[in-house]
């Protein structure tokens, strides 16, 4: 690990002894040029678990999730110290190879982003990517595409037209499809950034029901907006605000007996 | 007030109002006309060209050499002429424009070094053409050796149409949405991978029109060829790029002003040919764009 980094010894000791967690930071500092938006993020989050990530606008979630796949750096002007350790790897370790980070950590946008190709192509996009020195047959293809969707509660009402434009797809099959087209790839986490934010409320609740569906599959962290959803759709919670981690405990704790006063104002509606 | 029964409308229109709409009207047709000018130009300089020149139009004239002190004849030589130099100087600039500009919108940071070449890119294009050709001169026919020929005149189209050609190919490129990017990055895409299988072919039909609409301007195109390999008058069809040939621009150029007793239909017969042949390729331009655009759909 970094020796340069002065860390706090008692939130060390507490990551090395749990080996089972999916993402683990110690001392996450981030800064967009002279602005920080993270200070001294420790979170231990854990494998199997849907935790989600709360708090308003601007406290830093969708900074932390961009930097656990570390799609943040392509904007030349993000310094970031501390490390995020992915299953025990800290992915800011200057050998880590990026593709390898993005096949185990994927990624699942705000407004769905279908490429502009069939359905079935969408789903091998990733695969293909990955497997280009193995020969794969139509029907291991077949295969691959159905059990992605079977995954996603998809499969049923696109199988006949797995040759259609993904963008034809209503939004929440949309959505629903860029998950699908991260499984072939077996990835082990699954970031989402308020993935129902474009939907509709029915689209919400489908999308909220897959999410759950795959809990224990793979370790799903969401950021979320909407207070409801986080308590509906995660099994832990984390609460942020103004760059800081205020609270992380069992969703059904945090808002039921939250422990901070911040937490407490924010979950009743007092700001955010 | 109500007591007598008749309530006045309180939207009746003031003497404000009507000043308002007056000069409305006045300044609608105002920018109308001047927009409607626009048409006139073009109108004139097809009428008068069919007009004065289709009595030209002949199997003989497009497809025969000039004869007679070239006050006779056809025009062939000019138009394969016209044909190479584009041809050429088409498969030298298509692939570094479309390589710089790719490089410009999918690898740039922003940067001193980017910053110089889109410095580069606005001044090359703002250069006259006359200064195209004499650079053309000192570059490709004395310093590179190729001599005055079609490879030196279409590397001096090239360089001076490079800019057409890298600004069409971004900006079609950065009408790519950037959701599509996002979304192949993070499936462990490289950025080469996410060009080569969703940016380009998504924007092909801004690139190709923009190709096309270099062409067509390059057809017309005479002083930087002038110097570098297009010659007064050649009898014979060039052979390799290594050749002069005749070119239409120049050809047109030189009926109308250099040779004496030229018939006047002529130089119209000319001119006619040689704007058919960028109408027809800025027609086709705007239907490959119609037709790329209607398959396309985010």
């Amino acid at each position: 690990m970094d020796s340069g980094i002065d860390m706090n010894t008692t939130t060390q000791t507490e990551i090395e002894a749990n080996t089972e967690l999916a993402i683990g930071t110690s001392a996450l500092n981030l800064w967009y040029g002279d602005f920080q938006a993270l200070y001294d993020i420790n979170l231990a989050i854990k494998q199997g678990v849907v935790t989600s990530m709360i708090g308003p606008s601007g406290c830093g979630k969708s900074t932390f999730l961009r930097s656990v796949n570390r799609i943040n750096e392509r904007l030349g002007y993000v310094i970031i110290n501390g490390s995020i350790d992915v299953f025990g790897n800290n992915i800011y370790d200057p050998e880590v190879e990026l593709v390898q980070v993005r096949k185990q950590v994927g990624m699942v946008f705000q407004r769905p982003n279908p490429l502009p190709t069939s359905i079935r192509e969408n789903i091998l996009f990733g695969h293909k990517l990955h497997n280009r020195d193995k020969k794969y047959s139509r029907d291991d293809e077949d295969e691959i595409v159905e059990e992605s969707l079977q995954q996603v509660l998809l499969w049923d009402k696109v199988k006949d037209h797995l040759k259609r434009k993904a963008t034809e797809l209503s939004l929440e099959e949309q959505q629903k499809l860029c998950i699908a087209r991260l499984l072939p790839v077996k990835p082990r986490i699954l970031l989402m950034d308020e993935p129902c934010s474009a939907l509709d409320p029915k689209g919400t609740a489908a999308v909220e029901e897959l999410i759950w569906e795959l809990r224990g599959k793979y370790s799903i962290l969401i950021v979320t907006h909407n207070m409801a959803q986080a308590r509906r759709a995660s099994e832990e919670c984390i609460f942020m605000l103004m760059g800081k981690v205020i609270e992380h405990t069992d969703t059904a704790d945090m808002f039921v007996t939250p422990q901070h006063q911040e937490t407490a104002d924010y979950i009743e509606g007092r700001y955010g | 007030m109500a007591s007598t029964g008749i309530i006045e409308n309180q939207f009746l229109e003031t003497e404000l109002n009507v000043s308002a709409k007056r000069t409305e009207t006045l300044f609608k047709i105002l920018f109308m006309f001047m927009a409607g000018l626009l048409i006139l130009p073009v109108l004139i300089i097809l009428t008068t060209l069919v007009v004065k020149g289709s009595s030209m139009i002949s199997f003989e004239f497009l497809f025969g050499n000039p004869t007679n002190g070239m006050t006779e004849g056809g025009i062939f030589p000019a138009l394969l002429g016209t044909v190479w130099l584009v041809g050429v100087a088409l498969v030298i600039s298509v692939p570094v424009g479309v390589a710089a500009a790719v490089y410009l919108s999918e690898y740039a940071p922003d940067n001193w070094f980017t910053r110089a070449i889109n410095l580069a890119i606005i001044n090359l294009a703002g250069v006259p053409s006359i200064v195209h050709a004499l650079f053309g001169v000192g570059a490709f026919v004395i310093f590179f050796g190729f001599g005055t020929s079609i490879l030196a005149a279409s590397m001096t189209l090239a360089v001076m149409t490079l800019p057409v050609v890298i600004v069409a190919t971004r900006e079609s490129l950065q009408a790519v949405p950037h959701a599509f990017r996002e979304a192949c990055w993070n499936m462990g895409a490289t950025r080469w991978q996410t060009i080569r299988r969703v940016v380009l072919p998504n924007s092909v039909s801004g690139i190709l029109t923009g190709v096309i609409l270099e062409v067509s301007r390059t057809t017309g195109e005479t002083a930087p060829i002038m110097f570098t390999g297009a010659a007064f008058f050649i009898p014979v069809l060039p052979e390799s790029v290594f050749d002069q040939t005749m070119a239409l621009s120049l050809h047109l150029f030189v009926v109308s002003t250099q040779v004496p007793h030229v018939p006047e239909a002529l130089p119209y017969g000319v001119a006619l040919v040689l704007i058919s042949m960028v109408l027809l390729m800025n027609s086709a331009s705007i239907a490959l764009r119609m037709h790329l655009r209607g398959k396309k759909k985010w």
